[in-house]
């Protein structure tokens, strides 16, 4: 099991560990500033993106010796005479994913306004992946997630072919590429946008994917919670089955996937669209065992009344043996499960609103 | 000369202290900061160089319009940016 896990908040990054049977911060880091993306590399090394506002996106990295040292964060080229018709602007909103590469120093990052970067040097030197950016389908993206700008949350490596990349766009559906990021493809076939007119209910590219997230040792199998439900694919995230038995709710942002059972999966749900607060102000989480046929609603350990706490996208974390679970809220609720999200307790730390939790694999 | 002076709260990130630089205009006199402290660069404009949004500029204690703005040997640039929410 991970005994270390990273909490990227909207006041700094808190680091916990495990000790005595429980879980206690350990480690503080840019305190009060925004916390937008984190990530453990394989040399012991972590980076950590800043969202600072007036002063933009930012990137640090820690040593394996515990080093703090800013880095160049991800940065677009000069805007072409020939793209002063492109809606997004090419300057980078905010460092929204930072996903390991598959490869000793390769990580990926995903931004607003939807630009995919790739760095081969464990985050020090970033380049932007053009031909997705250059794509003249990227101008159908549109910004509906935390902002104005698409946002590139989720970045899918197939642990068994770091060639094989799947990344998740709010709101621009699921996009597939094969070759490293040479060419890309829109492969979403079965999601459908109720909010949506009807001729473009099921058109790929305007799914609002709020996540996605794999199966490591299936990574055929992967689980999307969409703004308006949640879904499963068997094949890599071509098509989708939406899951209908999920309760208290389908909405919701975060997903997490079991590592090794590709049947198992969490979410955590929330009442839809403009409310966007756990039914019945409770906070739950919902798991199945059984590919999505049906749910367990999960509440031992968290709060039962009076919980308005919302679990944003990267905010449901699982360990590398899918036992061992982190739910960080926009109340600052952190909560951690040791089997399986069956119970649930907190850690003695009133902490910011969490954008993030992850363990340090 | 010009001098080019940075808002307190830029030390919080990095070392960012007075210089004086070539440069007659603005945009160019800080183009000549950034040419010795690269990393001072993405605080305070995007990528496409464009100033930060509450990133303000003053001359001698006049708000500048822009980058444009010609300066002398013996201005004074200051940057600072306004510090809001909670």
């Amino acid at each position: 099991m991970t005994d270390r896990l990273h909490v990227g908040t909207r006041k700094g990054l808190f680091e916990l560990s495990r000790r005595g049977g429980g879980w206690a911060v350990t480690g503080t880091h840019f305190l009060g500033d925004p916390v937008s993306a984190v990530l453990a590399l394989e040399d012991g090394a972590v980076l950590a993106a800043l969202d600072l506002g007036h002063f933009g996106a930012r990137l640090w990295r820690r040593e394996p010796d515990g080093a703090w040292g800013e880095v160049a964060a991800p940065c677009f080229p000069p805007k072409p005479d020939d793209a002063g018709d492109d809606p997004h602007p090419w300057t980078l909103g905010k460092i929204w994913a930072l996903e390991p590469g598959g490869v000793p120093g390769r990580v990926w990052a995903g931004t607003m306004p939807g630009g995919l970067f790739r760095s081969d040097d464990g985050g020090r030197t970033w380049a932007l992946n053009t031909p997705l950016w250059c794509m003249p389908d990227r101008r159908q993206w549109t910004g509906v997630a935390g902002g104005e700008q698409p946002a590139l949350h989720s970045v899918l490596v197939d642990p068994r072919d770091p060639a094989a990349i799947r990344i998740g766009v709010s709101t621009a559906g699921v996009w597939a590429s094969n070759d490293t990021g040479a060419s890309w493809r829109l492969i979403n076939r079965g999601m459908y946008a109720e909010y949506m007119p009807p001729e473009l209910r099921e058109d790929p590219i305007v799914q609002d994917v709020h996540r996605l997230a794999h199966c490591a040792a299936r990574p055929e199998v992967v689980w999307c919670q969409h703004h308006n439900g949640t879904f499963r694919s068997t094949d890599g995230g071509a098509t989708w089955h939406e899951l209908t038995a999920i309760r208290p709710s389908k909405f919701g942002f975060a997903v997490a996937a079991h590592p090794c059972d590709p049947d198992t999966a969490w979410f955590a749900p929330a009442v839809k669209d403009e409310r966007r607060i756990p039914v019945d102000g409770k906070l739950v989480v919902a798991r199945t065992h059984d590919g999505g046929a049906s749910f367990e609603v999960l509440s031992r350990g968290l709060p039962q009344q009076h919980a308005y706490d919302l679990v944003w996208r990267h905010a449901l974390a699982v360990d590398a043996t899918g036992a061992r679970l982190a739910l960080g809220s926009t109340s600052g609720g952190l909560w951690l499960s040791e089997d399986g999200g069956g119970t649930w307790t907190m850690p003695d730390a009133r902490l910011p609103p969490i954008a993030v939790a992850r363990f340090a694999d | 000369m010009p001098t080019v002076a940075f808002t307190s709260a830029l030390h919080r990130f990095l070392p960012a202290p007075a210089m004086v630089v070539a440069g007659p205009t603005v945009g160019q006199a800080l183009a000549s900061v950034f040419a010795e402290r690269p990393m001072l660069r993405g605080y305070l404009l995007d990528d496409q160089g464009a100033l930060r949004r509450h990133v303000v500029l003053y001359v001698n204690g006049q708000a500048a319009a822009g980058l444009a703005d010609p300066v002398g040997p013996a201005d004074e640039i200051y940057v600072f940016q306004a510090l809001t929410g909670g």
